[in-house]
Parts: structure tokens; sequence; C-alpha cells
């Protein structure tokens, strides 16, 4: 017999990834209640990014990745949704055609023959040089993230030092706001 | 109209503004302006709790009991933090709340002042909204913005913290015009095409149910007339949640009685078989469906709600209607009429054959006994004595909460008052002391146990100071009866720390609080002791010593299905659904 007073978990389902693009009031607090929500519900984050987008009317943005099951995925918006400050929620992956970026600013040190390969490299993947030293680069990539992840990779026996990336921020195609 | 004034004089001044007559607190130093604006005033009455949970829970009795939305004031630090437990209950019964809570002044918020802590971070996830006021431009419109929002929509709790600061700072207090939130737009309306489909599917329904929920009575009286009219013109069954009792009249011959883990045989077996499922206000938690992948598996599933997020939480909906339960059973009313549909008539008929089959199982059925008092007993009693009275029942958690819920039969909506999703022991004696500040005319009775109604019983002390005569009619079983079921059922019978020892004698207890204490130990007094309670108009401590071996029947077994409910007059049947390997432990 069952020891515990619950059901038990239900058949899981296949999981999704999607990204969700969040308006809000930008006011005190409110990324930590979308955090809360997250954590507190067991939902998962891949990656998020938030900032103003319109000044005049207090508005933010925030784009989340996110994964799970169709309905957990259901209830994550319904449940941001619900939040007071929260104005709207768009399903990118299911709204239509959109594009993902993500900028990143890779460090990398070395002399010689493996700097010359970074700055070939980076050159092939259109990263910028935005910072410079006789045994350094910093590169600016900007790109899906699939372009930034084999980049850095690339970067790894060259002399990786660091990484420090945006999150992926998305945008509808086509002439319609969100 | 604008008018200048301190912070404090705003709290006061807004609460008047939105027609608070009681506000239930507890004083402190964060908030000690407000009570001296309190003080000086005639406007809002402020009722001292002993303890700041006793506080939400009776604003939350207030509020299920008017519809209104119930009112606290604590203040920060400890204040807040038991101001939590209630706010949690609140949340999880989307009860209308506005807590207000003193906070440390604001240059020194993050300072880890005397009685700081992070109100606002704290209850975040157990309210509908918080605030933290940092300047007394923004004070009114917060003030307002919390009651709009503890009100409209699913209703919940709402904290605005305010520093000590902002309440002895002056500013410019306007009176509220109807405002629209930016963001938070709660829809109203269902939509009209789905409601359409939703009749449709209704009026070829072989083996139709409604199953109703606490979202009903929230919505308001239309909704329980629109509901009842809607039930009676289609002639389906109806059964409803713990929160929902009262919605539909129990005396009527269409309600199947309460579903769930201790639910009536004929409504879980309909929720099981049925073939159209209507959910009007409800959430498919998980005391109402059991195993989930056996619940209800040939059912179309029709789901109102004015939470979104309700909508295939736990169960996928076939119809998703958003929108609140009055409007949509208003709709649905008009629609079934002005297009004359009919239920299937031979199908409708053959489907009640199969229920009455059911209730003839008489699920509910007890042995009773001359020599000890069956808790079944006592509250059956209970109700047949003050069934022509104008009674509101709250109740504890355990046991007791269930045979009230089985046994005390509800005609009206906001007359039953239970701690549902939280389950929260020490609601039901607050919960009385609000309900009984609103309707002080009313007969008022928490049906207790002796160990919940020992977590808030100090409100016994706020009761006497106000003169309001509720009566806690304790079914004394000496056990957490509920924690000494499962460990009979679960557990091999291993009783570890559920039996209540070294109880205080509540005759004495309630005489000491200068209450009145009564005691009834056999069957035989049972409708004398109660009648000698009801003739008291005090608070009354009724210690009622019941059979402590009693178990809560029937009950869907963790883990199981609908149609595989334990029936406790049936012993053997009881034997069958435990395993041999749970026989070896019992
Ligand atoms: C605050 C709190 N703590 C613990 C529990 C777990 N619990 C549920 S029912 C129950 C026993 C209640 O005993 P009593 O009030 O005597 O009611 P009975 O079941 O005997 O009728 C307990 C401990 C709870 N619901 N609430
Ligand atoms: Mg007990």
């Amino acid at each position: 017999m069952n020891t515990t007073h619950y059901p038990a978990a239900g058949v899981s389902q296949q999981i999704e990834t999607h990204t969700l693009s969040v308006l809000v009031d930008n006011e005190p607090g409110v990324l930590a209640r979308v955090i809360g929500l997250f954590s507190g519900r067991g939902y998962n984050i891949d990656s998020l990014t938030v900032s103003e987008t319109e000044h005049e009317k207090h508005l933010s943005r925030i784009t989340i990745v996110t994964r799970g099951t169709p309905m957990v995925i259901e209830q994550i918006k319904n449940q941001l949704d619900r939040l007071v400050p929260v104005h709207r929620v768009i399903d990118m992956t299911v709204a239509g055609p959109h594009i993902e970026r993500e900028l990143a600013m890779v460090k990398v040190r070395g002399k010689g023959e493996h700097r010359m390969e970074a700055l070939r490299l980076a050159d092939a993947f259109r990263a910028r040089v935005i910072d410079a030293s006789t045994e350094s680069f910093v590169f600016e990539i900007t790109g899906a993230s699939e372009k930034i992840e084999s980049f850095v990779a690339l970067m790894i026996p060259l002399g990786l030092v660091e990484v420090s990336r945006t999150g992926i921020v998305a945008i509808g195609r086509g002439p319609e706001g969100m | 109209m604008d008018k200048e004034m301190t912070g404090a004089e705003m709290v006061i001044e807004a609460l008047a503004d939105q027609g608070v007559e009681h506000v239930f607190g507890y004083p402190g130093g964060a908030v000690l302006p407000i009570y001296d604006a309190l003080f000086q005033q005639q406007k809002v009455q402020h009722i001292l709790v002993r303890h700041e949970q006793g506080a939400v829970h009776a604003a939350e009795g207030y509020a299920r009991s008017t519809g209104k939305v119930g009112c606290v004031l604590v203040t920060s630090g400890p204040g807040a933090t038991n101001a939590v437990t209630g706010l949690t209950d609140a949340l999880m019964d989307s009860t209308p709340l506005v807590c207000l809570t003193g906070q440390v002044p604001t240059h020194l918020i993050g300072n880890d002042a005397f009685q700081e802590c992070d109100t606002v971070g704290i209850t975040r996830p157990c309210t509908k909204h918080n605030y933290l006021v940092k300047t007394i431009g923004d004070l009114p419109r917060v003030l307002h913005e919390a009651f709009h929002i503890a009100k409209s929509g699913r209703p919940g709790p709402v904290v605005v913290d305010i520093p000590k600061d902002i309440q002895f700072a002056k500013g410019i207090y306007s009176r509220p015009r109807e405002f629209q939130h930016k963001g938070y737009r709660p829809k109203i309306k269902g939509d009209l095409d789905r409601i359409k489909a939703a009749i449709e599917i209704m009026r070829h329904a072989k083996r139709p149910l409604f199953y109703t929920g606490g979202g009903v009575v929230n919505s308001g009286p239309e909704a329980s007339h629109f509901l009842r009219e809607l039930v009676k013109l289609t002639g389906f069954p109806i059964t409803s949640t713990l929160m929902g009792l009262g919605a539909y009249a129990a005396s009527d011959p269409q309600w199947l009685g309460m579903l769930g883990m201790h639910g009536t045989y004929e409504a879980n077996m309909s929720m099981h078989d049925c073939d159209v499922m209507i959910c009007i206000g409800a959430r498919f938690d998980d005391r109402i469906t059991g195993r989930l992948d056996a619940f209800s598996p040939g059912s179309k599933k029709i789901h109102v709600d004015i939470d979104p997020s309700s909508i295939n939480k736990n169960v996928k909906a076939d119809l998703p209607i958003i929108g609140d339960c009055a409007h949509v059973l208003e709709d649905m009313v008009r629609l079934w009429r002005s297009t004359a549909a009919q239920a299937d008539k031979a199908a409708l008929e053959a489907w009640w054959k199969q229920i009455d089959k059911w209730r003839a199982r008489r699920s509910l059925a007890y042995k009773n006994s001359n020599e000890v008092i069956k808790p079944q007993y006592a509250i059956s009693r209970l109700y047949e004595l003050t069934k022509d009275r104008d009674a509101y029942i709250t109740t504890e958690v355990g046991q007791h909460q269930m045979w009230a819920a089985q046994f005390y039969r509800f005609e009206q909506p906001n007359r039953w008052m239970t701690s549902g999703g939280l389950g929260t022991m020490g609601y039901g004696l607050p919960a009385a002391v609000g309900v009984q500040l609103a309707h002080p005319n009313s007969l008022v009775i928490d049906i207790a146990g002796e160990a919940s109604v020992l977590m808030t019983m100090q409100e016994m002390s706020t009761a006497v100071q106000y003169e309001l005569p509720i009566k806690i009619f304790i079914i004394n079983n000496q056990y957490m009866g509920m924690v000494r079921q499962w460990q009979e059922l679960l557990h091999g019978g291993r009783y570890a720390h559920s039996y209540t020892e070294a109880l205080p004698d509540f005759v004495k207890l309630a005489e000491a609080y200068h209450a009145v204490g009564i005691r009834c130990e056999r069957p035989g007094d049972v409708d004398g002791a109660i009648r000698e309670m009801l003739a008291v108009n005090r608070p009354v401590i009724f210690d009622c010593v019941v059979d402590p071996n009693e178990n809560c029947f029937p009950m869907i077994p963790s883990g199981r299905a609908h149609n595989e409910m334990l029936l406790g007059d049936a012993t053997l049947s009881v034997e069958e659904a435990i395993t041999e390997e749970g026989k070896v432990m019992v």
C-alpha cells in the first residue's frame, strides 16, 4: 500500500525548451517575483535577461529560456501572467518566427601562433576585438547561442581565460510588436 | 477632496473609504503612529487579538462570511512573521485580505534594525501581491490598489508594508476613483463561443455531473443563485469540494454530497463514471482527484475558472472557460433557456438510477453506540438542533473537520468557514471570532478538535473581551485523530506522538477565560448539553468526549482511484483494500 497521502507523480511527457518574452512594470522587486516563482514552483531557468526597454512607460522586458513538459510550460506562462506587475507573456517558441541573439565577451590570453590563430578565428566568427594587450584579447561576439558556444570551445586550447555572456534576447520577425 | 495628513491618518482614511468597519490587530513599535491615529477616531473599530495568526484567521472568517475584504494590522518583525501562516491560508483558499504591517524606518531597512524583517521577501510567496511603501506620495494609491487586488479576480491576501517614518510623514490624501491597474486586469466575462460549446456538450451528455468549488462561493451570492438555476434546468447531479459547500443546498435531491478523499461514495463514483464533467470554480486538487491517471477516465471536462493558471494544471480540460463563475453561470442559464436545450432525458434517467444504487450503500453510515458518544452522532445532533437557526460553522483541521463537512448540511453559501488548501490547525476559533463580529446576532460554532483548538486557544480571551458568544464545540477524542487514522492504516498502528497527553480540563479552561464550560460524556446527554450551550449568550467551550478510536469514512486510500473507496460500515472491504503487506503490519 502507498504510504504517502499524495498521488504518485504523473507519467512524464516530452520535455520542451521555450523562450518567453515577459513585459513587466519596471518597479523594485519585480525580478525577485519572477525568479521566486521559478524557484518556488520548481521550474527551470536556462537563461534570463532583463532590461528596461520603454523608459517613459517604466516597462522592462524579461527574456526567459525555460524547459518543461507542455503542461508545465503552460503553467509557467499562466503563473507569470498572474503576477500583478506582469503585462504580457509571449511564448516566442510558438508565437511565430523569431530571432534569438546573445552577446558574449571572451578573454583569451596567449602569444605567438596561438594569438594569431585566435584572431583568425575571431574574424571568421565576426567577433570584434574590444580590448587588447600584448598578451591578451577581449572579443565581442554576437549571435545564436550555438555560435557563441562553438567560438568559446575553439578558444579553449588557444588560452581562454573567461567568458561573460548576456543570456538570450529574442524578438519576433516581421512588422508586428509583442 | 485632497487633504494633507500624516501617513498614519491616511491609513485610517483609506480603510474608512474602503468601507472597512473592523480591523484585527496587535500593536508594536513600528505601528504606533497608526495606533495613535486609530485612537483618535470612530470610523474604524480595532479588535485586539492575542496573537497575530489569530488576527489573520479572524479576518478570514470575517471575509468568508461576508464577501468583504478582511483587514489586519500588525507590527514589524515578529508581528509580520506571526501573520505568515494566516496569509498562506488565505492565499490557498483565495480569501480577500489586506494586511498592513509596520516596518522599521526607511533609513534603517537592511540594517538588521530592532524588529526588522524582510516582510515583503517573506510574504512574497504567500500573498497575491505585496508592497513596501517607500515614499508618502505612493501610500494612498497603494492602499486602494491593495483592496482592489485583494477582492478582484481570484481573491487573495495583499500585504502593505509601511515603514514608521512614512507613517509620520505628511502628504496629500485623495479619495479613490474607479481606477484601472496598468497591467492587472482579471477576465470576468467568459468567452461566449466557448460557453455555447459547453451547452452543446451538456445537451448531449449521457452521464453528466457538476463538480463545483470555493470559486462559486467567492464569486458571490449571484453565482450560487445561477448555479441552482442551472442545476434545476438541466436535471444533472451536483457534487462539490470542501470549500464549495453551501453554494448548492444540501437538502436538494440532486445534491450528491461532498466529493474527494472523504467524500460520499455516490459523489466519487459519479466523478469516476461521468461522461461530461462541468467543473466550476474548483481546481482539481489532489484531495479531489486521487490517482491522476485513473481520474474520471472517460469524461469530457469543461472547466470554468477565473484564474487561467488553474486550468490544465493537474488535469487537462477539454473546454476551458476563463471568467467569473457568476457571469459564466448566468450566460449558461440564459443560453440553455434561449436555445431550448434539452438534456438527454432517457440517458439521464438511467444515470440517476445508477446514482441511486450508489446512494443506497449509505456511505456515511456509522455504528452508533449507547455507551460512548460517536463523533458523527455528536455532529448530527448539533446539526439537527441548530439547523433552523441562523448558524455559521467554522472548523479546525482533522477528522472532526471531515465529519462536520459530512454531517452538517449547508443550505446557503458563506456559512461554512474551514481551512481547505493549507489545512491549518487553529483556524476555527479565531475564524469564529471574525464571523461573530460580522454577524453579532447569529449563532457561530467552531466544530473543533482538542488538539487543533489548543493552537489558537488564546483567542478565547478576544471573544470574551468583545462579548462574542462563539461556541467552541470540541470533538474530544484525545488523539490527533486524523494522524492516528493514517498511522493505523499506513504505518502499522504505531501511534507516534498522536496521543494528546496532558490535555487541559476544558471546562476549567473556559472558566479561567471567564467563559462558560460544558462537558458531555454520554450519548444520552448530548441533546440536553447542546441545548444548554445554545441557551447561553456568552462564549462557550463544549467538551464533547467521544470515542477515541473512530475513523473517518468513506475514504479514498492514498494512491487509489475514485472507484476504490474504503467504506466504513463494511469492515470486510477495508480489509480487502489493504494489501497483504499492510495486513501484517496492522
Ligand atoms: C498547524 C498544523 N500542524 C500539523 C498539522 C497536521 N495535522 C493534521 S490533522 C492533525 C490532528 C488534529 O487533531 P485534532 O485537532 O484533535 O482533530 P481530530 O483529527 O482528532 O478530529 C494534525 C496534527 C496540521 N494540519 N496543521
Ligand atoms: Mg482529536
